[in-house]
């Protein structure tokens, strides 16, 4: 168990090296960084600052620096807001998660119950369209979803507000748009694993027994059904992070993803590398913690 | 970080299709109504890409100040020359459409055939060496899978210049690692069966065994989860476009032609309507057919 903790730790360590090359390859891929941050300089003034910001140096050492500078939480000067990238990243974070936890909470609260119940009764009408909805949402653009529901209920309607962030009324429909990406995906994992379970013969046996339907559901099968549910949920939070990039930008709310595509639109790369790698460090965390998890959670791995 | 050491995808090895199998894989496809319902969808889509000149009805590109906002026919105001109406400088949506498939369905496949030649080589070469090769490409594998989807197209695209080719190329190269992860599960399994051994042992060089042994009994794997992948691009592609960085063409896309609808929401609701129900009608045929495809080829399902 301790060795287990152990080697995920230092996978957790290589991914994130490996985050880091990747968010500092974002400035370097195009080959020339200075041409990418000011198109428009002349050739004089680029030469002058590809000096003095040392692009000059070997990439190896200009990543050295790199991790160097972000292990101490320095990602650079925006340059459009004139000040340290991560301060103005963090700064948007919790619109960000919040929007994305409460999405996850309603997603959770609606495959469950719907994901057991098309389980359970299999072939039925429930199921039915319950597979019918799994098949659109996944088919739906979340920014069509988005300007669909801003259109029916903001502006036919007019029961809820377009855009902003200022009252309560203002979250259900980003919520609702980021939920219709992860709903049909937890709601076909939930109910996929149900019907694994749902015929071993430990169920059958506790219904044999006697245990009432109701109890050999939540108790025998679902506690089982629970573990690729919890590898599968850990997963989508990096999915509705993607999601809530999207969602940010059609309802106007001022969170970490509406900053990241303003700022590729003024091609100010450290916010972006900034966000592209604090989205990705949660991602990380949250998956080693859904790891440590499912070493609890499963018994298998536990007594060894 | 990695379920793919901790709940490996759950793959069972498919025996090389016999005649009658395929057969009844095929059977099966054909006798479901909604995977039906996909390919026809599928045909008239593709149809409309490839005959674009010949079936719009008008110049996708041409501008008319005087039928700006012209609704669809069925509402008040509508002209029957404009199906669909018209959008804030008078281009006909319906022809915006029909060539805007087109785009959709290269970004589309391209990425696809990007992912697929970088994921299942990695795949193979993976799960036939193991040891050392393996855990370097389950740690890109691993890292590839830290970043949101589509944050890092968005974020490359930027970086190298919004064009079709660097979307296709970013989608493709942000796509591979399911391939990788399945076809290296399979290959791992493969490994161990008589005929493997039969071949290995009867002198077969490393790349006979990988191409004529190991890669046609990946095949099943392979083209369902291409198939849903082309769906997962055209969304991706779309997305890109809202975000600000599409093609970069003067083509119409659907992403394209929503973002632009987004503006015009409250006056003109179908700008951003139709292109995504084109979006929605096409991806969701995509599912229905790849969903079947994989009840019928899959050996798991069957």
């Amino acid at each position: 168990m301790l060795t287990l903790v152990a080697r995920r730790f230092v996978r957790l360590l290589v991914v994130l090296a490996g985050v880091s090359l990747v968010t500092f390859a974002i400035l370097h891929v195009s080959g020339d960084p200075v041409a990418l941050m000011m198109p428009e300089a002349p050739e004089a003034d680029r030469a002058g600052l590809r000096q003095s910001m040392g692009f000059n140096d070997p990439l190896a050492l200009q990543f050295a620096r790199f991790v160097g500078n972000i292990s101490r939480g320095d990602f650079g000067q925006s340059f459009f807001h004139r000040a340290p990238a991560l301060a103005l990243v963090l700064e948007r974070m919790p619109v960000t998660l919040l929007l994305t936890v409460i999405a996850m909470g309603l997603s959770l609260s609606l495959a469950i119950p719907i994901g057991i119940l098309s389980a359970v009764r299999r072939n039925s009408v429930v199921d039915h369209s319950a597979t019918f909805v799994v098949f659109l949402g996944t088919s739906m653009p979340v920014f069509w979803t988005g300007i669909m529901l801003i259109l029916l209920f903001a502006v036919r309607f007019r029961l809820l507000p377009v855009s902003g962030w200022e009252s309560w009324a203002a979250l259900i429909l980003p919520t609702l748009t980021l939920a219709s990406v992860s709903t049909p995906l937890l709601l076909r994992i939930v109910r996929s694993s149900m019907l694994e379970v749902i015929n071993l013969d430990y169920v059958r046996t506790a219904r044999a027994k006697g245990v009432s339907e109701w109890l050999v559901i939540c108790h025998h099968a679902l506690i089982n059904a629970a573990l690729p549910l919890v590898t599968v949920a850990g997963l989508q939070f990096g999915l509705l992070l993607g999601g809530a990039i999207i969602t940010e930008t059609v309802f106007a709310l001022p969170g970490v993803g509406r900053l990241i595509v303003g700022a590729i639109r003024q091609l100010d790369f450290p916010i972006v590398q900034a966000g592209v790698f604090v989205l990705a460090l949660i991602v990380v965390l949250v998956n080693f913690v859904v790891d440590m998890l499912y070493l609890y959670l499963n018994p298998q791995i536990r007594v060894r | 970080m990695s379920i793919g050491t901790l709940a490996p995808p759950r793959v069972a090895v498919a025996a090389p299709l016999p005649e009658s199998d395929r057969s009844r894989a095929w059977r099966k496809l054909v006798r479901n109504p909604a995977a039906i319902a996909g390919v026809l969808i599928l045909l008239v889509v593709i149809g409309a890409a490839v005959a674009a000149p010949y079936v719009a009805p008008h110049d996708p590109m041409r501008q008319s100040l005087l039928r700006r906002f012209t609704p669809p026919v069925w509402v008040p105001g509508g002209n029957p020359a404009y199906l669909l109406g018209t959008d804030q400088v008078g281009r006909d949506i319906l022809s915006r459409i029909i060539y805007g498939a087109r785009i959709s369905l290269v970004v589309g496949v391209s990425a696809v055939a990007v992912s697929l030649v970088v994921g299942v080589t990695l795949g193979l070469l993976s799960g036939f060496l193991r040891g050392r090769v393996d855990a370097v490409v389950m740690t890109v594998v691993d890292v590839t899978l830290s970043f949101p989807p589509l944050l890092l197209a968005l974020a490359f695209v930027a970086a190298l210049g919004p064009s079709l080719l660097t979307i296709i190329v970013v989608l493709g190269l942000t796509g591979w690692e399911r391939y990788t992860r399945v076809v290296r599960a399979e290959v791992l399994a493969l490994r161990e069966k008589d005929f493997v051994e039969a071949a290995r042992a009867i002198g077969a060089s490393p790349l006979r065994m990988i191409l004529r042994h190991l890669l046609p009994n990946t095949f099943s794997s392979i083209i369902v989860m291409s198939t849903l992948q082309v769906a997962q691009a055209i969304l991706q592609e779309a997305a890109l476009s809202f975000l600000g960085v599409g093609t970069g063409s003067a083509h119409p896309t659907w992403g394209q032609m929503i973002t632009l609808g987004r503006d015009f929401v409250s006056v003109a609701w179908w700008l951003a309507t139709f292109p995504g129900l084109a979006i929605l009608l096409t991806v969701l045929a995509i599912n229905l057919v790849g969903d079947r495809l994989r009840d019928a080829l899959d050996p798991r399902v069957r």
